[in-house]
């Protein structure tokens, strides 16, 4: 699997003796360069809160993180696109939720969900069913049922879902 | 209508807006001292809840108690909602807003717009202080942000009402009453006892000190047991869990060693401090725990990075933190 967000260099493999407030990293990861803050010590030993960018152990982890979604969505592509599963189930992965969830978001039993995620069930929905999961995924009607959405160049962890 | 609320940014959402609270009543708490009260400090590993088919491995107590042990502790005096209807929580919200009073929301992640794309994760115990509102949006102190953020109706009330694990249900709080006089010291000492408790006595493999040393025997068996694959996806979610916003770094024993600094004052013992400097240099170690795991994660191990090695800096974290426990026993006694 390719990473989505390669880091730019090896990070530094030496943890320092103490975390010092100069020492605090600031590997730039996930976080649109949003800086959250960390606690780390003076050159007295008094503890403060520093900002930080990010870790490069913590990135990477963050990183597999998305690259389990990014492959879940292009298996459920791959499926949607042999006849095994309907177009639902592509927005179902792409906002990290499973039957249940869903289910429960929608307002419907889960074996209901779960048939509609076969194709030749989907195809025979009513409007009003289309529309609690249209509202749902922010889109129209016409967006949740064109197939050709599940193509769109959608980058998990990095492109606005809402 | 703005409330005059100091925003402080934190690394944990609930102790964070703990402190932010008590601050605007004029309780000058620290989020470090509230964590601490709060008891905070803990370690669970339970390889029965999964979240994305990876186990569930815990730096910190129960989600909302640490708040809840802080505020009784203090004596001060908050009032909770919970709601069926979404068009009652906003009318609630806005009700007590307008009384001037700044309100803690629970809410789930998903549905908050000033959230990172990255951060967006169905998690369903964030929390945040509700101080006005401008032009049909509400300014939000949200304590894991470095400014104020601005946050519309309609993804407030959804972010209020997510579904899932620990749905919050609309939940908002505030404080009513505030004593005029509490007792820090005791409150201090209550913190650290129910910790150390917690640590060394629960009587489950799972949890405190034994909770570590399961994890590295556990660990050992990873790659055996579930192939090299699924143990480094295993290592990736430890990781995050450890390290991932709202822990201020190594699993929350930053924060905590920045309590017991604060305590070492507040007691007048210079024990504690040399006890903090102890935590200080226990978090390093879950950091190279950290490191090594991260190095397998990108297909990058050394010699020294397998799991039979991981699996001892944890023992030797649980060892030391052991250690740890007993000295504060001792002096809280």
């Amino acid at each position: 699997m390719n990473s989505l967000h390669e880091t730019p260099k090896p990070f530094q493999t030496q943890v320092k003796s103490t975390m010092l407030k100069k020492d605090v990293p600031q590997d730039i990861g996930i976080a649109e360069g949003m800086k959250e803050v960390v606690y780390a010590v003076d050159e007295n030993g008094n503890y403060e809160l520093v900002p930080s960018a990010g870790w490069a152990p913590k990135n990477i982890a963050n990183d597999q993180a998305w690259e389990i979604i990014s492959g879940q969505i292009e298996a459920v592509k791959k499926q949607i696109k042999a006849g095994e599963l309907s177009p639902l189930a592509y927005h179902m992965v792409k906002n990290q939720m499973d039957e249940s969830l869903l289910a429960q978001y929608v307002g419907l039993f889960k074996w209901k969900v779960k048939r509609h995620l076969k194709p030749e069930v989907f195809k025979k929905l009513k409007k009003p069913v289309l529309e609690k999961y249209a509202a749902l995924f922010g889109l129209s009607v016409e967006q949740f049922m064109d197939m050709a959405t599940i193509d769109e160049g959608y980058n998990p962890g990095k492109d606005r879902l809402i | 209508m703005k409330i005059d609320f100091k925003h402080k940014q934190s690394a944990h959402c609930e102790s964070g807006v703990t402190a932010n609270l008590l601050t605007h009543y004029g309780l000058q708490i620290s989020e470090a001292l509230a964590f601490g009260i709060g008891g905070g400090l803990f370690f669970a590993y339970l390889p029965f809840v999964k979240i994305n088919d990876l186990p569930l491995t815990t730096f910190r107590y129960t989600t909302g108690a640490i708040m809840k042990r802080t505020m009784t502790a203090l004596g001060v005096q908050v009032k909770t909602e919970k709601f069926r209807s979404p068009q009652k929580a906003m009318a609630e919200l806005d009700r007590v807003l307008a009384q001037g009073t700044p309100v803690g929301l629970q809410t789930g992640a998903w549905f908050l717009p000033y959230f990172p794309p990255a951060y967006r994760f169905h998690f369903n115990m964030h929390n945040m202080v509700v101080m006005g509102q401008e032009n049909g949006q509400y300014l939000i102190s949200d304590p894991v942000f470095p400014e104020p953020v601005l946050c519309d109706r309609m993804n407030l009330m959804k972010a209020r009402f997510t579904q899932g694990a620990l749905k919050p249900k609309g939940k908002m709080y505030y404080i009513t009453d505030v004593p005029s006089s509490f007792d820090l010291q005791t409150a201090v000492k209550d913190g650290i006892r129910s910790v150390v408790k917690a640590m060394l006595k629960t009587p489950l493999p799972i949890v405190g000190i034994r909770g570590m040393r399961f994890l590295a025997s556990r660990m050992e068996r990873w790659p055996q047991k579930l192939g090299e694959e699924k143990a480094i996806l295993y290592l990736g979610q430890l990781v995050r869990m450890q390290e991932e916003i709202g822990t201020g770094g190594a699993g929350f024993r930053f924060l905590y060693a920045a309590f017991l600094q604060e305590a070492a004052d507040i007691l007048k013992d210079d024990r504690l401090r040399e006890c903090a400097a102890t935590l200080t240099s226990i978090g390093d170690r879950w950091r190279d725990f950290a490191v090594s795991a991260a190095r397998h994660c990108k297909g990058r191990a050394k010699e020294h990075d397998t799991f039979a090695d991981m699996a001892n800096i944890i023992r030797d974290c649980a060892s030391r933190e052991e250690a740890l426990y007993l000295e504060l026993t001792d002096i809280i006694k």
